[in-house]
């Protein structure tokens, strides 16, 4: 990443201030320690109330969780396709050399 | 017979009980192991060695996940192994893919014009293998932590308790992980590629 983007311009800064220091307001790195929490629903009513609040004022962290929702849906669809079916059976070969081993 | 019937017959030796667990359990022992390896020969490997281990440390089981969850972790912690052998960089490549922010603790993020479903993105064959190779290319600690979390749903105490972790380590691989990927999978989602 560039060097510039790293150094906000007026508008940013006023908005990671007001972040940092309003009432239950939360800065941006706040907001991604509490991601997982959050989709696992195990986050307490009040910090919860105080990261959608965060999520309906922040547009780059609206879109940030949308995209991490969808991976996490792109990755399961990819590696666990519904339409697979349950696993096939245990083929016997391996399951006699898995007993064989355990005998010996 | 149950789950706790198994683990009597299976802690006595019961050639019965060992003989059904294997019938169980091998079909989605494969199933995690060759999502894991992404090759049967090297999955039948570790299956056969996640029983030859659970036959060795049956004694130890304490009953405190199911005895399939027990075994899947007990696969996933040899694919893991494996995995390791097979990627030998020392380097921490994840950092560079983590979420950025700015000075003032605000996100950097591009706006999202468009946001493909995982419908969209794996309409065609060749963009499920494209997506897979963005998966393989995670370090093998935080796949196999995002493998068993979201993709094989166990939860992230049996997680922790599968890969020895604790059960914040499991929480912080898992959210590094599904951050990369992000990263990783942007021009997909993105509708670029």
């Amino acid at each position: 990443m560039a060097a510039d983007q790293r150094r906000p311009g007026i508008m940013r800064q006023m908005r990671g201030a007001m972040m940092k220091y309003m009432p239950l307001m939360i800065t941006c790195v706040e907001f991604e320690t509490f991601i997982l929490d959050y989709l696992e629903g195990s986050l307490p009513p009040r910090q919860r109330r105080i990261f959608e609040l965060h999520l309906k004022m922040c547009r780059e962290c609206r879109d940030y969780l949308a995209a991490y929702k969808a991976t996490m849906g792109v990755a399961k669809r990819a590696l666990k396709d519904p339409s697979d079916g349950p696993p096939d059976d245990a083929p016997e070969d391996l399951v006699k050399a898995v007993l064989a081993a355990r005998e010996r | 017979m149950t789950d706790e019937e198994l683990i009597e017959g299976l802690k006595a030796g019961d050639d019965q009980a060992a003989e059904t667990v294997v019938r169980t359990h091998m079909p989605r022992m494969l199933a995690v192991a060759r999502r894991l390896l992404g090759d049967s020969a090297l999955a039948e490997d570790c299956v056969q060695e996640a029983f030859a281990n659970m036959f060795r440390k049956i004694g130890d089981f304490e009953g405190r996940s199911s005895l399939g969850t027990w075994l899947y972790g007990i696969v996933a912690n040899q694919a893991l192994m494996k995995l390791r052998q097979q990627t030998r960089r020392r380097e921490d490549p994840i950092d560079d893919l983590m979420p950025e922010f700015d000075t003032s603790a605000c996100r950097i993020e591009a706006p999202w014009q468009h946001l493909s479903t995982p419908e969209e993105i794996l309409d065609r064959e060749k963009r499920k293998d494209l997506v897979i190779d963005m998966i393989n290319k995670l370090p093998p600690d935080y796949r196999v932590v995002l493998q068993l979390r979201d993709i094989e749903e166990m939860s992230t105490a049996e997680v922790a308790d599968a890969l020895n972790l604790t059960d914040g380590n499991v929480k912080v691989r898992l959210h590094r992980a599904r951050s990369a990927l992000k990263s990783l999978l942007e021009p997909v989602l993105r509708g670029e590629l």
